[in-house]
């Protein structure tokens, strides 16, 4: 393969063409504080990986949870005191990596269980955002101009109704609502297929008439998402949520998709009326194969970059609820808890606060600094300008 | 003009009106009913549980507890459940004291971002906008939490001065110098701590707008000219790029509300941010309520302002 393009350089004379994804390599290489953020991330990614696998199950290879009393806050690289500690009990390497925390539990194992923790919550978190990111910004860009009608908005009313009433409590009508308007979709879905006798008499007109463009309803939706102020929101709701690491990349995921969808909706918007997407429909291509196939590739990258700087903000918030004591359940590990058990005694153990502290300062940079890296590379207006 | 600021302000009471029923909804759907926050107290027996519920209409359905809290709140009666006391006027107290963080850190913020960023976009590239881009991003990732406990270490262990609180506790009242500085000291680290993730924000803000001036042809036309540099760069320049950030202006609104919990809990600074911290943890509704609605209307208000003002200073925008 390779000969074969050397041959034609020098037949030729003409530059092999590059992929799209070595021209990417090539850019990136270029770009150190970007290539530096995807090193760490790598890194990261490892070490998370690692952490999940020696931290879990019956009998770990560097347990969390092991308490020493006799053993605590002892300073990093500090070694294990052989004379008091059963075998079971010793750290795995005979030294503590990171020191001790105020309960003899070995910090590094601790690390290494929040590793995990802060990962997935960016990523999972994200990974919601960026969905209903797509999903919405797609709708509205791609179908915008269609109108939602009365009965499909009563409907849904009607669901929801019936879906409120079921989680307070009110079983019997909120059965019954959701029973009627699941029979009215049944129902409207079998008028769709043909079986229309007939001008449909005046009144019932006033249901079929279109309300509002779907556009407008989720800009507006946006727009009321926006006037939540986020921390706070997402405060709220851990709070009354019961404990646990789900709840919170679902609440992240669910308040941090606004940004996304604004994006995705604006290149929609531009891109539908470029030629491609006009020969495409030409052709026949369905509505579905033009958005996923067509729009959505080339709509990704502000999406990407987003989504990049969007974990790190993810993971910074995580470590702001653990920091303020919701989220994870107690025994669990993750770096803002850790963090926030040591600020008692900052004084006298600060490598409780510092380690935590700057394991997650470099993860969050390394996040930024790939995105911003991502964002110019990507970008060709702005590349050539620096 | 008028037709379009007639129009927004519709549109922002709608908004206003979905965002009050959302709020409502989520703390009142969630699990957990605020009748139950203690259990083990032994004052809570059944009888007082039914007369809290009955005092706080919590015995009607929704849509009436709603009606009737929002027109308590239009009235300005709306109790605290945890006191009794008016919801209101606690959050006035409350929020006189964030506010000289707010006001500090706000002028932080824009007192020092802006010569970074003028600087690095003049000499880009060079050695002083590497590290100041280096710099900002370390201070974008940087957990305030985690900042905020290493400038407590600097300062205690450097200046020997308390920074916990609003003042030294049990200060007395000492001769006026001495409490101004102790005031004063107790005030600056929260609001720096406040203002760096701004400063890093809007000075590559402000970086990115002159670079994106600075490329025009006018520029280039004002430097063929034979303009001096100092010239091209303060008046040409940067007139234009200050162009976006008149409208920020209105955008800092919501910031007064919002507060940071989190900076206010670690330097127990009784504001707005640890007053909503604390109304979350004892499951006070109106407070939670309350603190939403009005930072709706301040976010709205503040796109609203927003608006206005660009509409103001770019004769080229017709809304």
């Amino acid at each position: 393969m390779k000969t074969g393009t050397k041959n034609l350089l020098q037949d030729t004379g003409v530059v092999p063409r590059r992929s799209r994804f070595q021209d990417f390599w090539r850019l990136l290489k270029g770009n150190s504080l970007a290539f530096a953020g995807l090193i760490i991330f790598v890194l990261f990614f490892c070490t998370a990986l690692a952490g999940l696998m020696l931290t879990s199950g019956t009998k770990p290879v560097f347990d969390p949870a092991m308490v020493r009393l006799q053993e605590k806050l002892r300073p990093p690289l500090s070694s294990a005191n052989l004379e008091t500690l059963r075998p079971e009990e010793l750290p795995r390497l005979g030294v503590y990596l990171f020191g001790t925390d105020d309960l003899g539990r070995d910090v590094f194992a601790r690390m290494l269980q929040g590793a995990w923790v802060s990962l997935t919550v960016g990523f999972v978190a994200v990974g919601i955002a960026v969905l209903i990111g797509i999903l919405m910004g797609g709708m509205s860009g791609y179908f915008g101009q269609n109108h939602v009608r009365v009965d499909q908005i009563l409907a849904a009313i009607v669901l929801l109704l019936g879906g409120g009433l079921l989680t307070v409590g009110t079983i019997f009508s909120g059965t019954l609502l959701l029973l009627i308007g699941g029979a009215y979709i049944v129902f409207s879905l079998y008028c769709k297929k043909g079986l229309r006798k007939g001008p449909l008499p005046k009144w019932m007109k006033v249901f079929f008439a279109g309300a509002i463009s779907v556009d407008t309803l989720i800009m507006r939706l946006v727009d009321i998402m926006l006037c939540f102020p986020s921390f706070f929101l997402i405060l709220t709701v851990v709070a009354l949520l019961p404990a646990s690491i789900y709840n919170i990349m679902i609440v992240i995921g669910l308040t941090s998709w606004m940004g996304t969808t604004r994006f995705v909706r604006a290149e929609f918007l531009s891109l539908r009326e470029q030629d491609f997407v006009t020969a495409a429909r030409a052709l026949g291509v369905s509505n579905w194969r033009i958005i996923l196939r067509h729009m959505i590739p080339n709509a990704i990258a502000p999406v990407l970059v987003s989504a990049t700087i969007g974990i790190a903000t993810a993971i910074l918030t995580e470590a702001g609820l653990s920091f303020l004591g919701f989220g994870v359940p107690p025994p669990h590990a993750t770096w803002g808890n850790i963090l926030s058990d040591g600020k008692r005694f900052i004084f006298d153990a600060p490598w409780l606060t510092f380690i935590p502290g700057i394991a997650i300062l470099i993860v969050v940079l390394c996040f930024n600094l790939f995105g911003e890296g991502l964002r110019d590379i990507l970008n060709p207006k702005l590349r050539e300008r620096y | 003009m008028l037709s379009f600021i007639g129009r927004s302000i519709i549109q922002k009471i709608i908004t206003l009106f979905f965002v009050s029923v959302v709020s409502f909804l989520i703390i009142h759907l969630a699990p957990g009913k605020p009748s139950q926050v203690d259990p083990l107290n032994p004052k809570f027996t059944p009888e007082m549980v039914e007369r809290f519920r009955k005092e706080f209409h919590l015995d009607k359905p929704l849509y009436m507890q709603y009606t009737y809290f929002y027109r308590d709140l239009f009235t300005g009666k709306t109790l605290s459940w945890k006191d009794n006391q008016s919801v209101l006027k606690k959050i006035w107290e409350r929020f006189l004291n964030s506010l000289p963080l707010f006001i500090v850190g706000t002028i932080l913020t824009w007192t020092l971002s802006f010569p970074i960023g003028i600087r690095s976009a003049i000499f880009r590239a060079g050695f002083y906008d590497r590290s100041s881009t280096l710099f900002s991003y370390l201070l974008i990732s940087i957990p305030g939490f985690f900042f905020a406990y290493i400038l407590i270490i600097f300062v205690v262990n450097t200046f020997h001065v308390p920074v916990i609180g609003m003042e030294t506790f049990g200060i007395g009242d000492p001769p006026w110098p001495r409490w101004f500085m102790d005031r004063v000291w107790h005030l600056l680290i929260p609001s720096v701590l406040g203002a760096t993730g701004g400063i890093a924000i809007l000075s590559r803000y402000v970086r990115s707008q002159m670079l994106e001036v600075e490329s025009q042809d006018y520029v280039r036309t004002a430097r063929a000219k034979g303009v001096p540099d100092e010239q091209v760069h303060y008046k040409h320049a940067l007139r234009n790029a200050l162009l976006p950030f008149v409208t920020m202006f209105g955008l800092i609104l919501p910031g007064l509300i919002g507060g940071s919990v989190i900076i206010e809990s670690i330097f127990s600074w009784p504001g707005m941010g640890r007053m909503a911290y604390e109304a979350i943890l004892a499951r006070d509704y109106p407070i939670i309520l309350t603190v939403n609605f009005i930072s709706a209307v301040l976010v709205l208000a503040g796109t609203f302002v927003s608006d206005v003002l660009y509409m103001v200073v770019d004769p080229r925008i017709r809304l």
